[in-house]
């Protein structure tokens, strides 16, 4: 994985040499890993787009080199120099045949960047569903992701767990992606191009991650306050962590009698009208699943890291971290605090 | 700067900038109205409760109203075309008398809608696009009738005279726009949406 | 107060009489029905605009300069972002080129003024009154109490975060309100500019030899015709939403927002293209003069421009590419962008044919609209990349997005307004803009505009995402977000010497005459400032170049043109 990385990374190094923006390259070597660039695709979708971004990018290349070129020739060639003034230069009017010319060509190159980019539109999007893909529902909430898998019965957020889809064993992931209040977008550029989330309007998006990791991404359309903070965090697991991964997800909450008074706090207080923990009587389903929390690596769409520093700050005033977050601050004692936050630990 | 030299004489003539103005506005207007038009066709069958466009009655005598008011602006245009005022001042009176028929009907129309089969604005997709369309062309046969009354006031002052024919032309042509949308939003709304 | 005299009365108050006259004056500039005076008011207004908004733009790059800053607030931060798009755009952007429009369509057409002077008026202060509402939100409402109720809603304002229940505030009221007041102040104007173009021309001054510059104008008003009525439109049902509570948008109830999208992008995109089209008539004015050369194909010059009006009315889902339409419908807002390249490709070549074989001076007019030229060839080709479905499915609503559109934007319409500026302004005042301090300001802002927006293009394509007012460090958009910044702060720093220079030439710039660029267009022959009535005799032209055949008697236009 690593050496593909690095490959990558020239790509996208001559990628730039070639727009001639030399300044840019130290800082895209610099933030490669963790940088969601779409120089860097890792899924076949994104990897088709990036080969026809290279095409276009050649055609268009040309005719700024070429129409540019032409500008340079004209300021250099025909800038008045002293005792021009006398004279005024010979007056052209028009030219059919040039003028023609310039039409026609266009016309032409339109035609083939219009055909190559119809064939890429067709295979992304017409391509057929496999029996072996994996089923996603994905819910848009202002302003952190909920990931719903209708056949394991798994209901998770902001981090999403899809396996890796290798050639001799594929298994792509098919999101059906729905909005629970306003629109937002899905985007993970390493592994597809975006496709938004619209209330009355299910959309799909297909995605085969071939190398296991971890991919960033986020929400790319306004949705409100925290727009900026509903991040998307994709890890892409072996078979086997996959596996390792479901089978967690699947337990209810864990029970553990030495944080019953957190469980108790959790029950009582407002918590669970909001938050589901399977397994307990917390049933909400308009915020985030918290059975598995533990699991996630962050908080609050990404805002966060998940330590228990951070969970008891959230906890005690989401603004700390997302001003604007729709959990309310919950107005807990220090005590109660702490004891939800040690229940919340357990909840792995 | 000395003056430019004048050449021999062309023929030269342009069109009357009221014309023009108004058929811009009218472009204008009707781009307004497309898009309404297209709301309320996208929207026929949405609504996911309350009443259907079946409660709508077709307001054919509504309609034939209006669309023969264009006939007697048209008449009376010719008139003051011709210079007899008094013959425009009747035909424009009747012009004015048929657009208030028209408003009328639209506003009992409303009230039997709202009152017997509950369907305002809010009740669903169906009430909210409906309102908004007959609405928005009940509000432009308004703007029309406040202008023909402006003219007609001028007229029973007798302020209007045969040089103001133009003038007139240019304002009934608004009128006939009005009757015009009326065709499209009857069409919409009261055949292919029923 | 010993010394304070008491008026004797009867006698004359020297300070009153001045103060009487001040109020005269300015009670002229309210009542004015000249096209001359309201043009001035509406490019006064816009540059205050553009002052007000390029504040914004600075708050914006100050706070995306480090990751993780601190300077706006979340709110803030959307506020100001949908005030600069919303007020470069409708408050800058229509008010500018209507404004230069008022003041040189009639001079350009040997009229005497607008068609409709009073609906001239009208339409200014319609315009001028829906801005102010638009900025009174900053006050207004729970304004003054922290969060403030100015609109934060994207300048697209996408339902449904724009209905009631999840924008419950008065921002969106103050967004919709006000742009439909304004909507209809455009309207107004266009329809005057579009007779007057028609119905007042000066004898001889037929369609084909009207000025290029007023072709666009009346090409430009045609498109604002149908353009900023569905705004309104689509504006009105949103208000019937929000007050009535009605469902046009509401997806509880059916509802459908992507068919907010759909009406506002019949909008918006044309929109781009009202913006640009009188730029593009700048440029036909300015860089033939510079080259002391006719403009190269007249015809299609006229011939692309309404085509490019035309197909720009069927383009309007490239900017929809992500929302899920079918392969079908993908495919064809992707041949119909595409197919904008090839008018507007005519019109490059043309000017680049007609600078050709001139003899280019590059005064301050002439680098502005030679950076255009280049700045739009670059820009025009991100648009083609954007135009690429698939790849918009990545690069859609990234910075890559805002480097294209502020490469047409800044670096096209922007740069031709401020040649537009140095052209015409000794034709206004008198006297002509210093040429020391405009070098100045090109450059600075030629070296900041490109620091900024060329950088842009990288950050975009390493992900970032546009309407975010925060981002990690470890995302590797650091370094570039603080160049862009940088090259912002160059940008003001111009745009502050542009200021400057208007005032000070405007007091003790050297004096213009009538024709200090040796041009060919009536404007030009009468006197700098113009009398209120514009010309002592009604002209009389035979060629698109009248002041050309004036001055070549024995070479004259007329007999060559096509
Ligand atoms: C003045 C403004 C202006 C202008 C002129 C343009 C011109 C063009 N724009 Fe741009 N655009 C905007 C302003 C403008 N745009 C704005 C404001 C947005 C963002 C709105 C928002 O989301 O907030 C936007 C967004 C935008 C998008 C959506 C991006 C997204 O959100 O995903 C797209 C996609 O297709 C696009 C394409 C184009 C194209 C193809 C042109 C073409 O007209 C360009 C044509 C020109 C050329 C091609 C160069 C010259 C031609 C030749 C040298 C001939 C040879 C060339 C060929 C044969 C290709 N633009
Ligand atoms: C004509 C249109 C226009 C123009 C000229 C500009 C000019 C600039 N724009 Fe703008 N921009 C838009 C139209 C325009 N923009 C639109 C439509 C959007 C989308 C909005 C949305 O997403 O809803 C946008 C969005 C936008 C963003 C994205 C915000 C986001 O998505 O988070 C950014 C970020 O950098 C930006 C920056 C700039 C900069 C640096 C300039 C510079 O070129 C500005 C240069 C001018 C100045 C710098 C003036 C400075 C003035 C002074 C310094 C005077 C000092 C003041 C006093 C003394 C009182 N713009
Ligand atoms: C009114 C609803 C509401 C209530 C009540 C509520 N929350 Fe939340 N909670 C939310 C929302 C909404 C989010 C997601 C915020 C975001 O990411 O923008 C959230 C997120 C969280 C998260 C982070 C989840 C993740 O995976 O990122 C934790 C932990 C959490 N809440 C704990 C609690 C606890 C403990 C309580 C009770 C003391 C509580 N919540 C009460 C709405 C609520
Ligand atoms: Cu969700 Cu932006
Ligand atoms: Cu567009």
């Amino acid at each position: 994985m690593q050496r593909r990385r690095s490959s990558c990374l020239t790509r996208s190094q001559v990628f730039c040499l070639a727009l001639g923006c030399v300044r840019a390259m130290p800082s895209v070597a610099q933030g490669t890993l963790t940088t969601p660039s779409i120089l860097a695709p890792a899924s076949t979708p994104a990897k088709e787009i990036y080969g026809l971004s290279l095409f276009v990018l050649l055609i268009t290349g040309t005719i700024f080199v070429v129409v540019g070129g032409l500008l340079g020739l004209v300021i250099i060639r025909f800038h008045a120099r002293k005792g021009d003034a006398e004279h005024e230069p010979a007056q052209v009017y028009g030219s059919t045949q040039v003028e023609l010319a310039w039409t026609v060509i266009p016309v032409l190159i339109v035609v083939v960047l219009f055909l190559t980019t119809a064939r890429i539109i067709f295979a992304i999007q017409g391509a057929p569903e496999p029996k072996s893909a994996l089923d996603v529902t994905v819910v848009g909430h202002q302003f952190w992701w909920e990931f719903r898998y209708p056949k394991l019965g798994i209901v998770t957020a902001n981090e999403l767990h899809v396996p890796v889809s290798t050639s001799s064993n594929p298994e792509p992931t098919y999101l059906k992606l729905l909005s629970a209040d306003v629109n937002h977008s899905f985007w993970v550029p390493q592994l597809g191009g975006k496709t938004d989330l619209i209330p009355n309007h299910p959309n799909q998006l297909w995605i085969d991650p071939q190398e296991a990791g971890l991919y960033r991404g986020q929400c790319a359309q306004f949705c409100g306050v925290e727009h900026a903070l509903m991040l998307i965090r994709v890890y892409v697991d072996t078979p086997q962590q996959f596996a390792a991964w479901v089978k967690n997800e699947q337990q209810p909450g864990a029970q553990d009698p030495a944080v019953a008074a957190g469980r108790r706090v959790f029950e009582t207080e407002a918590c669970m009208n909001c938050h589901t923990i399977a397994g307990t009587a917390a049933k909400g389903t308009f915020d985030p699943d918290l059975t598995h929390l533990m699991s996630r690596a962050t908080i609050a769409a990404g805002a966060a890291v998940n330590t228990p520093e951070n969970l008891h700050d959230w906890i005690k005033d989401p603004n700390t971290f997302k001003p604007g977050a729709l959990m309310p601050a919950m107005q807990l004692s220090n005590q109660q605090t702490d004891e939800v936050v040690a229940y919340l630990l357990t909840l792995h | 700067m000395s003056t430019i030299p004048i050449f021999a004489d062309e023929h030269w003539r342009l069109p009357s900038r009221g014309r023009v103005g108004m058929f811009s506005l009218i472009i204008g207007e009707s781009a307004i109205f497309t898009i309404f038009v297209v709301a309320y066709v996208y929207y026929i069958g949405r609504s996911t409760f309350g009443p259907t466009p079946q409660v709508l009655d077709v307001p054919l005598f509504n309609t034939i109203c209006l669309l023969s008011s264009s006939l007697t602006i048209m008449v009376a245009e010719r008139a003051i075309a011709r210079g007899r005022i008094r013959v425009f001042g009747a035909w424009w009176g009747l012009t004015m008398l048929l657009g208030i028929i028209f408003l009328a009907g639209t506003a009992r129309e409303w009230t039997r809608l709202i009152v017997h089969r509950g369907l305002t604005v809010r009740t669903n997709l169906f009430g909210t696009t409906f309102y908004s369309l007959v609405g928005l062309h009940a509000t432009h046969v308004v703007v029309g009738l406040i202008m023909l009354s402006l003219v007609m006031l001028f007229t029973l002052l007798g302020r209007v005279e045969q040089c103001h024919a133009e003038r007139i032309e240019v304002l009934s042509l608004y009128w006939h726009f009005v009757d015009a949308v009326w065709v499209v939003v009857f069409t919409v709304v009261y055949i292919v949406g029923r | 107060m010993a010394d304070r005299t008491l008026p004797i009365p009867g006698s004359l108050d020297a300070t009153r009489l001045r103060d009487a006259a001040l109020l005269e004056w300015l009670h002229s500039w309210v009542v004015t029905v000249d096209h001359k005076k309201l043009g001035i008011l509406y490019v006064l207004y816009a540059v205050f605009f553009l002052l007000v908004a390029g504040t914004e733009a600075m708050c914006i790059r100050i706070q995306l300069v480090v990751p993780n800053n601190h300077f706006l607030s979340p709110e803030l931060f959307n506020e100001f972002f949908t005030m600069h798009g919303t007020t470069m755009v409708f408050l800058v952007g229509m008010t500018i080129i209507f404004g230069i429009g008022n003041y040189l369509v009639p001079l350009m057409i040997g009229a005497r003024d607008m068609a409709f002077p009073r609906l001239n008026a009208f339409s200014f202060w319609l315009s001028a009154s829906g801005g102010l509402f638009l900025y009174f939100s900053f006050i207004g409402g729970f304004g003054l109490y922290g969060m403030g109720s100015a609109p934060d809603i994207t300048w697209w304002a996408y339902a449904p975060l724009t209905e009631k229940p999840f924008t419950p505030g008065h921002n969106t009221d103050y967004w919709a309100l006000s742009l439909i007041v304004m909507g209809f102040g455009t309207l107004g104007a266009a329809i005057n500019t579009i007779a007057t173009a028609f119905s007042m021309r000066c004898k001889g001054m037929t369609l084909m030899r009207m000025p290029l510059f007023v072709w666009l104008m009346v090409v430009t008003s045609g498109l604002t015709l149908i353009t900023i009525t569905p705004l309104t439109a689509a504006q009105i049902m949103l208000v019937i939403d929000r007050y009535l509570g009605a469902h046009f948008f509401d997806a509880q109830a059916g509802g459908a927002p992507i068919v907010w999208m759909h009406f506002f992008w019949i909008f918006g995109h044309p929109e781009v293209y009202v913006l640009i089209l009188p730029a593009f008539g700048i440029a036909s004015e300015v860089i033939p003069v510079f080259s002391r050369k006719a403009i190269f194909g007249y015809p299609a010059m006229v011939a692309a421009s309404v085509g490019i009006a035309f197909v720009s009315t069927t383009v309007w889902a490239h900017h929809m590419f992500t929302v899920g339409m079918t392969s079908v419908g993908n495919t064809f807002f992707v041949l119909s962008t595409m197919m904008v390249g090839i008018p507007t490709g005519i019109k490059i070549f043309n000017w680049i044919a007609t600078m050709w074989g001139g003899k280019i001076r590059f005064a301050t007019p002439m680098l502005f609209c030679t950076a255009f030229l280049f700045q739009f060839l670059c820009a025009g080709l991100t648009g083609i990349m954007l135009g690429v479905a698939p790849w918009n499915w990545q690069l859609h609503n990234s910075y890559f997005v805002i480097a294209h559109f502020h490469y047409t934007l800044t670096g096209s319409f922007l740069f031709c307004i401020f040649a537009a500026f140095y052209y015409w302004y000794p034709k206004v005042t008198g006297r002509m803009l210093s040429e020391k301090l405009g070098k100045w300001h090109f450059w600075l802002f030629f070296i900041g505009f490109h620091l900024t927006f060329d950088t842009m293009h990288f950050v975009g394509m390493l992900g970032m995402p546009r309407s975010i007012y925060t981002y990690e460090a470890d995302r590797g958009w650091s370094t570039l977000n603080f160049w862009i910044s940088m090259g912002g702060l160059i940008q003001a720093i111009a745009v502050l010497i542009f200021a400057w220079n208007l005032i000070r030439s405007y007091l003790d710039g050297k004096e213009a005459g009538n024709d200090p660029w040796d041009a060919w267009t009536l404007e030009w022959s009468v006197p700098s400032p113009p009398p209120a009535y514009n010309f002592a005799d009604d002209p009389v032209v035979r060629s698109r170049r009248p002041l050309w055949d004036l001055k070549h008697p024995d070479d004259p236009d007329w007999k060559y043109e096509q």
